[in-house]
């Protein structure tokens, strides 16, 4: 417990420190990285770890922003507001989407999350006087904290970074407790955990009420980030971007997540200043990632770890050897 | 009165145009295990070189009906052979993700090739014109739609039914193992049964281009129905896909027609409605 402490902490110090050093631009990116790393990091609980591949995420992140959006527009731009409604209508469209998505299993869930956020898009899409329609919502005021206004990048990165960090946290702490140990096994064999006598749709379902609501906390955050949202960040791409990143990152990791949400927005940066076909280019690497990599970056720099572990010992019994 | 014959017969002639689509869904998903989200891509793919051939080479939609497909078969078959033949043993997850990166791919694609516009394909003149019944006018296309329809559900029903290739493919769709222990090449049927889906996703492309345009990121939209019908037929049988077709395609319709902001909600109720009720849909067998 004492080293996870200390590591958020020196996470926290090291990134704390990026204003300082990096241009605006950088620290924009470095900002949509770590709110897109929540995003990611919520579906990892449920792809990652419960076995149950999504491919509608992007209605939580999608509700998320606009809830965020819609009350700092219309009640309050008071943050713990904002984002305490993000998170509460997230909660409830997940209770309600899970309870209809935990009959099915499989191609089956993949199919009906997909057809769920699809519905919550067309809804946003078409209800012009509420979200704005096509033309997205704009106007949002900046977020505010007793008195202290999140008016420019620099305040929105330390939010971001501080929610970054407590998302990491209890989601660790939840993947280690024994909770997060059943949602394993469930991936792992569903009907040997039901044998051992654990109500598994109950856990699933609870995992996908929570992957929701931090997809939900994610979007807000997207909101106060970005000013503007549009209903393209509830399409599918955004569904699948994430799965994406989950996969590409190494699913069933804490870290991969964010690895793959960083590799992704710094991938579109670079990409998007050549050529417009930037899904192309996604879609290829992802591909291979598939192929060869399923286990993501983390799997790779795991390989490399035991490979230079495996020279190393050679190394040293070599010289022993020599030595005797 | 009137509006309801009109939308009726739009309604129908929609829902065939799933059912063409679906079936391909259907059959590969069955066969293969592998829920090819690619499949709006062929059928994307197969309307945009449509309108290339009769804007540009001969002007003939027979011609485009025909050649259209052929390369998409061809295209599916590069598709299976160099992608998902050599990954069956990642398991079915990881090939689902493989046609989601295609998919991503080929969205990409046609834009480079075609540009962003909204394009169509103009209707042949012999089916341009429209028919007087019951002292209403109904456009004559949609009628061909229809029989197309119905023409190809027949097909499908008799090669499945009453010929050798329909056994195995029934076999299969039951138990892959035992009818490639019996001595049948069960890689070819792979192939096959994967061509067979392409083309018909892009013969339902063709035949839906006059009707619905083609634009860019159309095949997604397409293939959210195509995924809602399957969901409500039921895997493994040409009658559910048909019956679940011309239901999603008259909800559709009629509720773009009477109540366009909850069009989406309807279908997917109704989705959710027959899932809670029949999981295994309409008229199939169980989806692992």
């Amino acid at each position: 417990m004492k080293t996870i402490v200390f590591k958020l902490v020196t996470v926290f110090v090291l990134l704390g420190l990026a204003p300082l050093v990096l241009s605006l631009f950088h620290l924009n990116l470095l900002s949509e990285i770590l709110i897109l790393a929540i995003f990611a990091l919520s579906l990892n609980i449920l792809v990652g770890f419960t076995g149950l591949v999504s491919l509608g995420h992007a209605a939580f992140f999608g509700i998320g922003a606009y809830t965020a959006g819609l009350v700092s527009l219309n009640l309050s731009n008071n943050l713990l507001v904002s984002m305490g409604a993000s998170i509460i209508v997230s909660i409830i469209t997940a209770a309600i989407i899970g309870a209809f998505c935990m009959r099915v299993s499989g191609f089956y869930f993949l199919m009906l999350t997909l057809a769920f956020s699809q519905m919550i898009y067309s809804f946003i899409y078409q209800s012009t006087n509420i979200t704005g329609g096509s033309n997205g919502l704009s106007g949002i005021p900046n977020a505010v904290l007793s008195g202290f206004e999140f008016s420019n990048a620099v305040y929105v990165f330390y939010i971001v970074l501080l929610v970054f960090l407590a998302t990491y946290a209890i989601l660790g702490i939840i993947v280690k407790s024994p909770f997060g140990q059943v949602l394993i096994g469930i991936r792992e064999n569903e009907l040997r955990v039901k044998a051992t006598g654990y109500n598994t749709s109950v856990y699933k379902y609870v995992a996908f009420v929570l992957a929701g609501a931090f997809g939900g906390l994610s979007g807000s955050l997207y909101t106060y980030f970005n000013g503007f949202i549009a209903p393209s960040d509830v399409y599918w791409t955004m569904s699948g971007n994430v799965l994406i990143m989950v996969l590409i990152g190494g699913s069933g990791t804490m870290l991969g997540p964010v690895l793959g949400a960083a590799l992704f927005v710094i991938l579109e940066t670079v990409v998007s200043s050549y050529t417009d076909s930037w899904m192309l280019i996604v879609g290829s690497v992802f591909i291979i990632f598939v192929i060869f990599f399923p286990k993501g970056i983390v799997g790779i720099g795991q390989s490399l770890m035991r490979l230079a572990k495996k020279r190393k010992l050679k190394y040293d019994a070599k010289r022993k050897s020599k030595a005797a | 009165m009137e509006l309801i014959g009109a939308q009726l017969v739009n309604a129908v002639a929609y829902g065939l145009l799933l059912f063409i689509i679906t079936c391909g869904l259907t059959l590969v998903f069955g066969i293969l295990g592998v829920l090819n989200l690619a499949h709006g891509s062929f059928y994307m793919f197969s309307a945009y070189i449509a309108y290339s051939i009769t804007e540009t080479y001969t002007q003939s939609f027979w011609l485009a009906l025909f050649v259209a497909p052929m390369v998409v078969g061809l295209i599916a078959l590069v598709v299976e052979i160099t992608l998902l033949r050599p990954t069956y043993h990642l398991g079915q997850l990881s090939q689902v993700l493989l046609t989601f990166g295609l998919a991503y791919i080929f969205n990409d694609i046609a834009p480079v090739i075609w540009g962003s516009d909204v394009l169509s394909i103009k209707v042949p003149s012999v089916l341009s014109g429209s028919v007087t019944i019951f002292e209403q006018k109904f456009p004559v296309y949609r009628f061909a739609v229809i029989g197309i329809g119905i023409a190809i559900a027949i097909l499908l029903w008799m090669v499945q039914n009453k010929t050798k290739w329909g056994a195995i493919i029934r076999a299969g769709l039951s138990d892959k193992e035992m009818v490639s222990a019996l001595g049948i090449n069960i890689k070819l049927v792979f192939t096959s049964v994967f061509i067979i889906g392409g083309v018909l996703a892009a013969f339902g492309g063709v035949v839906a281009a006059p009707i619905l345009g083609i634009y860019p990121s159309m095949e997604f939209q397409t293939l959210i129905l195509a995924l809602v019908v399957l969901v409500i037929g039921g895997l493994g049988s040409v009658a559910g896909t048909l019956v679940a077709s011309l239901l999603v395609g008259i909800v559709e319709t009629f509720s773009r027609f009477l109540a366009p902001e909850i069009s989406m909600f309807l279908i997917f109720g109704l989705m959710a409605v027959i899932l809670v009720l029949k999981p295994n849909g309409l008229l199939g067998k169980k989806v692992v």
